[in-house]
């Protein structure tokens, strides 16, 4: 019988054309819709229906476990609530206590720090989330929470728990928004080693728990045990929450990079709620703006200042300025103490101020592009 | 067979039991050995009813499975467009086969369909390469007898 299998696809000609023709037609549709999506992004929308559409099925899918837990929670005895009762009502008493000293320790930090608007900025509001569905292979780990574009959620947006950082929402649908773990093999997060500093980036190991550093250096300064933070680069996580915790540090001399795997402080497999958080990029102990009047801002020590030469050098100092988390406060201190020098061609402020100030007279009469020179050729 | 219109509502049926058997959530372990059931569902579909159901049941399944899972839209569209215009032109030979000779020919459509997958993945920069992917059309084909046979009970009691 298989002898007439050549002739296999003539009986289904008639409606709708043969299926090569409606193979043809599909795979161009799709190849269409996929370079929308990836590469014009015109189809938003359309994935926010999508996934409004399917959020029933996702439901109806997780309603066993969720039946499950309502049925275990509505079976304890009135022991058990008691006893929880009294726990969380003294966990409760010492986090106000913390939460007391917290305040005052944020302005007092602030105002040590000086930095005006570079502090980090803070969590604003909050809006826990009920986990819907999760899918933790070592291909994709993501969760589907119950909140959605209708709740204010939006895309990339910073997912904790109590324990800490959990990830980021990728698809946001009406009532519902996926979140894509740090534990995912495709999610990096940039972090910073909290015992001294340094900053490197986190990929997700792909096992649901774990983290690679692949980025330090064999002679970096890290050991098991250090705290992983947020270092607040790259704009969707803000600063200085904890990420995860060093486990294992391999150094092989031959191998240019270490090799470092942590472990996240996230419970994912436990949680049944996570927090879904907005952050307000003015922190409340940073000092008002206008606090010295008209805008002018303390120049600070101005022998450590770097010395500002001309116009077209003015724009080099900025790019090769350390990488501080608030890039805008660096770029109108530069320009303001920088526009003085070629505006007034009279004594260039910079080299005035500094050391060679002693041993070599104000160059009046010598034009600010070559001014940096002038002092150490002249004695 | 009663009506085209009555066979495409219990097509549309079993299609939606293996969506949520497929966006079920499992334990990691048995996750990865997970037959991509949706998958399996569009061939048996192909194959016996490859008029009613064909190549557009394929670009619709895909597009829900692209929307629970997939990175861009349109990506498992595509897989399965393929694999189902394959098992659509092929049909006749495929049902004449003994069941294990259909296993392995499954097993070769599910690699096609994890190969589009994957290529795909590749492009548009969402690259997993660890081997575990590949499992899935072992389990696949393992589990093609036991579910065609299902498929066709309920085609047959149903009809």
């Amino acid at each position: 019988m298989t002898a007439f299998g050549t002739a296999a696809g003539r009986p289904l000609q008639g409606r709708g054309g043969s299926p090569g023709f409606r193979f043809t037609l599909y795979a161009l549709v799709a190849v269409v819709v996929m370079y929308l999506d990836q590469r014009a992004h015109y189809l938003e929308r359309v994935r926010y229906l999508l996934q409004g559409a399917v959020y029933p099925v996702q439901v109806a899918v997780n309603s066993p476990p969720t039946a499950w837990r309502w049925l275990k929670e509505s079976f304890q005895t009135r022991e058990q609530l008691r006893a929880e009762n009294a726990r969380l009502r003294e966990r409760q008493r010492d986090l106000e206590l913390l939460a007391m000293r917290y305040d005052a320790l944020a302005r007092e930090n602030g105002e040590l720090r000086g930095l005006r608007d570079a502090l980090p900025s803070v969590a604003d509001r909050w809006l826990p989330a009920e986990i819907v569905n999760v899918q933790l292979n070592s291909l994709r780990q993501r969760l589907l929470v119950n909140r959605g574009a209708t709740n204010g959620v939006f895309k990339g947006q910073a997912v904790l728990d109590d324990r800490g950082l959990i990830g980021q929402t990728t698809h946001v649908g009406p009532w519902s928004a996926e979140v894509i773990l740090i534990t995912d093999p495709e999610h990096a997060v940039p972090v910073r080693i909290e015992r001294t500093g340094l900053r490197t980036i986190a990929v997700g190991g792909g096992d649901g728990s774990s983290l690679a550093l692949p980025y330090l250096p064999s002679n970096a300064d890290v050991r098991s045990g250090d705290l992983l933070v947020t270092s607040g680069l790259g704009g969707v996580f803000p600063e200085g929450y904890p990420v995860a915790r060093v486990t294992e540090v391999h150094r092989d001399a031959v191998q240019p990079l270490a090799q470092v795997r942590a472990l996240a402080l996230s419970h994912i497999d436990s949680d049944a709620e996570v927090m879904l958080v907005w952050f307000r990029p003015g922190h409340p102990a940073a000092p008002a703006p206008s606090l010295n009047g008209a805008g002018d801002l303390p120049r600070g020590n101005s022998a450590m200042q770097p010395l500002e030469v001309s116009a077209h050098r003015a724009a080099a100092p900025e790019a090769t300025a350390p990488a501080v988390p608030a890039v805008p406060s660096a770029p109108p201190r530069r320009a303001r103490s920088a526009s003085p020098a070629p505006a007034a061609a009279a004594p260039a402020p910079a080299p005035a101020d500094t050391v060679h100030a002693t041993e070599s007279p104000p160059p009046a009469a010598t034009p600010p592009a070559d001014a940096p020179a002038q002092p150490q050729g002249e004695p | 067979m009663t009506t085209l219109a009555g066979f495409r509502l219990r097509m549309l049926f079993t299609v939606l039991i293996a969506l949520v058997l497929t966006v079920l959530p499992l334990p990691t372990w048995l996750d990865v050995l997970r037959p991509a059931f949706l998958v399996l569902t569009v061939l048996y579909w192909s194959i016996n009813a490859p008029r009613a159901a064909g190549i557009g049941l394929g670009f619709l399944c895909g597009l829900m499975l692209d929307v629970f899972q997939g990175p861009v839209l349109g990506e498992h569209a595509l897989a399965l467009a393929v694999i189902a215009y394959i098992a659509v032109r092929e049909h006749q030979r495929i049902r004449s086969k003994p069941a294990f000779q259909q296993s392995l020919l499954v097993f070769a459509a599910l690699i096609v369909y994890e190969l589009v997958v994957f290529a795909i993945d590749g492009w548009t920069g969402h690259p997993v390469t660890s081997p575990l992917r590949w499992l899935h059309t072992l389990s696949g084909a393992i589990l093609w007898p036991p579910a065609a046979a299902l498929l066709s009970y309920s085609e047959g009691r149903l009809a």
